[in-house]
This record gives C-alpha cells, structure tokens and sequence, in this order.
C-alpha cells in the first residue's frame, strides 16, 4: 500500500480546508446557529415536545445532518473535481495508487473535515438549547459513518460532474429537498399515513432517524434499519467508485 | 531512398527501459490515434519523438505514464507492465506535461512534497532542495505559484516530475512558451540528468532542440512511428547534400552533356544546383566539374550545403508511410 500517497492527497486536502476556514467551517457553523436561533430557541419555544423531547433539542440531530450530507458532497465533489477543471488531474493518474489509496486520501479528507464541523456544530448548539446525548459511542459512529458515506457519494459526483453547474446540482436539487423532507424539522409519525410510507423510500429519513435515536433512544425507524440502509449505501458508491476507476469512466480516454 | 517502418524490437533488448509492443490507440469516436508502435527506449539516452500537431506524440506519452489506456498492445517501463505492475513501472517515470496545469494557490515547496509523497517516496527535503536549486526555483519556495511567471511554472513541472527521482523522464514540449534563456537552462539540465543515468523522453515542435540534445529522434505521423534512429545516423541516411554553382553566364536549359546528373536550374538560368548521396564514398563533384569544364560552363562561385534536421522531418511528415525518403 502507498502509505506515503495517501498522507499526501490527505495532507494536501487538509490543508486546503484549513486555507478556505471561513468557507468550510465558519460559514455551515453560523448558518446552522440561525436555524438553532429561529426554529429552537425562537420557534421552539411555542411548540410542544416531540416524544417527550422539547423541539429544540429535538432538531439538533437532523441540523447536524443537513450540515453534515452538504458539506460532505461538497467537499469531497470539489476535492476530485478541481484537479480535473485545473488539469492537475494528470499526476493523480500517472502516479502509483490504487483507487483504494485515492479514496482513503480523498474521501478521508473530507469526511474528517465533515467530522469536525459536526462537532462544532454540535457544540454550539448548547449555547442555544439543552440536549443529552444517550449513546455518545453511536452518536459518534454515526457522525462518521455518515460522513464517510456521503463524502464517497460527493466523490461520485466530483467525478461525474464536467462544470461547475453540476458539481451544484445534486447537493441543491436532490439533497437539500430530501434532507428537510427526511425528518429533520419533524418526526415522520406527524404525517398522515400514505406520507409516512412515501416517506421511507427517502434514504436520508434512516440518517436522520438513526442520529437522533443516538441522541434520545428513540427514533423512527429502528437502529438497525438505520445502520444497515447506511451501510447499504456505502457498499453501493464504493462498487460505483470501484467501477470508475475500472473503467477510467471520465478520467482516462 | 526507401527506409522501411522500424523493425520490431528486440523484446529481450537488456539496454531497453521502456519497450512498447504492438501498441494501439482508438478513441470513442472511432479515431485511431496509434497504429501499431514498436519502440525501445534505451536506458539513459535522451530520444525525441518529432511530428506535426495530433500526430499522437502526446497519446504514445499519455499510455506509458498511464493517463489514456491503451486500445492495444503492451508496453514495459523499467522491466514492469504498466497495467498489471503498475506500481512499479509508474513509479520509475516522472512527467513533465505539454499544459501548464498547477495547483496555482500552492506553494512551490509544497507541491513538490505532495508529488513525492503521492510517488510513493519518504519525505527527503535535501534531494527537494537540490531540485529546487538546480531549476534556480530556491529562492520561490515559499511563493505560491500563482504569482510565478510561465516560465518559472514551467520550471516547478519538471521540479515535481523529478521530485520522486525517476529513472525515466517525459517531457512533453518542454520549451513551449519558454524563452531561449530558460530554454538553454533546460537543455543544460536536461544534459544532467542524462549524465545521473536517467532516461529522457521528449515531444518538441523546435528541431533545433532535438538536433540540440537527442542522441536518437523518432518521428511519429498520423499514429505511426515512422522512422526511429540515432540522430546521426538519421542525419546521414536521410539527408542531402548540396552543391550550389553561381553560374557566369545564364544558361536556357541543362545541356545534354549533363544529362543524367542530378543537377537543377534556377528560373534566371543563373544558379546550377547538385544534390549528391551523402553516404556514398563517390559525390561525384569531381565528373561533374571535369563535365562542366567539356562544356565551357564557367562558374564565379560554388558552396556545399547540408540537409538541417528540420528539412528532414518534413519530407519525412510528407511522404506517404513506407517510403519516408
């Protein structure tokens, strides 16, 4: 394996997030504090408890994981994809890594990156509302399993994407939307039953549900549901991953 | 003069670096870009692959350093299969690209340490240093390099390509866009290297620079590796010499006492003009000037000139495949 190779890629796309900090971690942390000021300690205040939680405390799982698929895309989509716009592309290809050792660099980038602002965010939102953490191991693997998924499906779309408008468009036209439908603002047992069933085809729900079940034990979906559809998702971008570098799909002519 | 297509190459030659077999290149569309090369590259001589503008020079170094698959064929860098081995054959090859293609909001240092480390390699700031030096890129080590010039960003593409200590360098245009300054500091360089035992490969549009410094030229045409030989060889083989007479009288027409010789007439009658084989023993200048001398041709002037590099690329670029002379 090229240990040395993938601290490389690793190192080089650290250090682009920590030139870009305002970008990467102030500007997701801030905009997800409004959320926490509007919807928990504004909002909030005049709603009732969801499953004996207040709502405040309540969307914190689901703000973290809007952050979170967003920032992962885009961090790992804009990772892969600036070396293809800038033509840099061409060392990555001639040099001796297996796709194996891209991806570790790559996609461990930004799922660290995707890791700490979690936290981050996490943390900040005890300045606004009060909130336990039951299963702080689960919360955590979550966090990164989550990460890691959704930085290898970025990946996927830094790979496919040929301008920047597509690098966009999938994080904005497609996450977003499934993210504030997948339960981060309510849970999915406030919807009328036809939603309720609509709703579980929507792999962002099991995130979302499984994260909060991490937070206060109960959730919508069972954890095991959760932890297996993530799973599910993974096997299928790294088989995605795995066939483009086969291939040279939109990398090698 | 015929000159066949290369032969193929020996497979066991033990001097061969990189040895490309039967290769072929079709793009999607349906456009061959590579007919069937058969090259050896011998270990540490400095080979410049000449041709016109989508010949496939580009294509032949994109395949061997791994960025466009092949459609066919095999090729070996330093004894490995670049697919099935291509760790190692691509780790004993640097590149130098044809484009300017940098990480412009890095520094000069650190991307070199992210060129080695992705090579494979310890970090080894004193062989950085030494790169960094002889390129005269010391002092802009810190600078990012999108405040360098096109030249300077030329010179921290091949700082990367050797970052790693290859055995074999490409160096796909190296002087495009480079003034002649930096373009004998390249060439001095590359001379270095070529001394330290590594192997260099270039693509150039300036016959000058192949005449300059490769010890064998390969010209590649519409996908074809047409001709592959030592440069003075080459220069033997295919060029010409010429005999320039300045004629004291304008003559209408060659007369028939000259006929048979391979003599030519200006339009004004003026300039008399004998090409002769440059590998023969007998040039014949000595018949031709006995033969003038039967006619009362008087001359006031003659000079002997001889076939540049670059009027031998293009009969080479214009002659149909198989019969290059």
């Amino acid at each position: 394996m090229n240990i040395h190779g993938i601290r490389a890629i690793y190192r080089f796309e650290m250090a682009r997030t920590f030139r870009t900090l305002m970008q990467s971690i102030a500007s997701p942390v801030l905009s997800t504090s409004l959320y926490f000021i509007v919807f928990g300690a504004a909002i909030g205040s005049r709603m009732g408890e969801i499953d004996g939680t207040s709502y405040g405390a309540f969307i914190i799982p689901g703000l973290i994981m809007l952050s979170l698929l967003n920032e992962s895309i885009s961090n790992a989509s804009f990772g892969i994809y600036m070396p293809k716009w800038a033509g840099t592309i061409y060392e990555l290809l001639s040099a001796p890594v297996s796709w194996v050792e891209v991806l570790l660099g790559y996609v461990g980038a930004a799922a660290t990156k995707s890791v700490m602002l979690g936290l981050l965010i996490l943390i900040t939102a005890r300045f606004f509302v009060a909130y336990e953490i039951a299963h702080p191991i689960w919360m955590f693997a979550f966090l990164v399993l989550t990460s890691v998924t959704f930085s290898l499906f970025g990946f996927i779309i830094g790979l496919w994407a040929d301008d920047f408008q597509k690098l966009q468009v999938i994080p904005l036209m497609v996450v977003t939307p499934l993210t504030f439908l997948g339960g981060a603002f309510y849970s999915i047992s406030m919807l009328p039953p036809l939603w309720q069933k609509i709703t579980l085809f929507n792999p962002v729900v099991y995130l979302i549900s499984g994260f909060r079940w991490s937070f206060y034990g109960h959730a919508d979906v069972h954890i095991a549901v959760s932890t297996g559809m993530t799973l599910g998702f993974l096997a299928i971008c790294l088989a995605i991953v795995s066939w483009i570098f086969r291939t040279g799909w939109k990398l090698r002519s | 003069m015929s000159h066949s297509a290369p032969p193929v190459p020996d497979a066991a030659a033990s001097d061969a670096i990189v040895s490309i077999r039967n290769l072929g290149k079709t793009y999607a569309g349906g456009f061959e870009a590579l007919r069937d090369i058969n090259l050896d590259i011998r270990r540490g001589e400095i080979l410049a692959l000449l041709g016109p503008n989508g010949a496939g020079k580009t294509t032949l170094i994109s395949i061997i350093c791994g960025i466009v698959n092949a459609t066919r064929g095999t090729v070996y860098a330093d004894g490995h299969d670049i697919r099935h081995d291509y760790r190692a054959a691509r780790a004993a090859i640097g590149l130098v690209p044809q484009e300017l293609h940098t990480d412009a909001f890095e520094s000069v240092m650190a991307t070199l340490k992210f060129s080695r480390g992705l090579f494979g390699r310890p970090p080894n700031p004193a062989h950085l240093e030494k790169v960094l030096r002889d390129l005269s890129l010391w002092d802009k080590r810190n600078a990012k390099i999108m405040t360098l010039s096109g030249g300077m960003k030329r010179r921290v593409l091949i700082a990367k390509a050797l970052s790693h200590e290859p055995k074999i360098l490409f160096l796909d245009e190296p002087s495009a866009g480079v003034d002649v300054e930096l373009r004998h500091d390249m060439w001095q360089m590359v001379r270095q290297l070529r001394e330290s035992g590594t192997t260099i490969i270039l693509t150039t549009h300036y016959i000058e620079e192949a005449e300059e410094m490769a010890d064998r030229i390969g010209v590649i045409n519409k996908g074809a590796l047409i001709v592959v030989e030592d440069k003075a060889v080459l220069m033997r083989k295919l060029g010409k010499k010429q005999l320039t007479l300045s004629l004291q009288q304008a003559m209408e027409r060659i007369p028939e006492g000259l006929a048979g010789l391979p003599l030519e007439l200006s339009e004004d009658g003026l300039t008399l003009v004998y090409t002769f084989d440059t590998q023969s023993e007998e040039t014949g200048i000595a018949g031709l000037l006995r033969r003038l001398g039967e006619q009362g041709i008087d001359f006031k002037d003659l000079r002997s000139s001889e076939s540049s590099l670059e009027e031998i690329f293009v009969n080479l670029v214009r002659k149909p495949k198989g019969n290059p002379a």
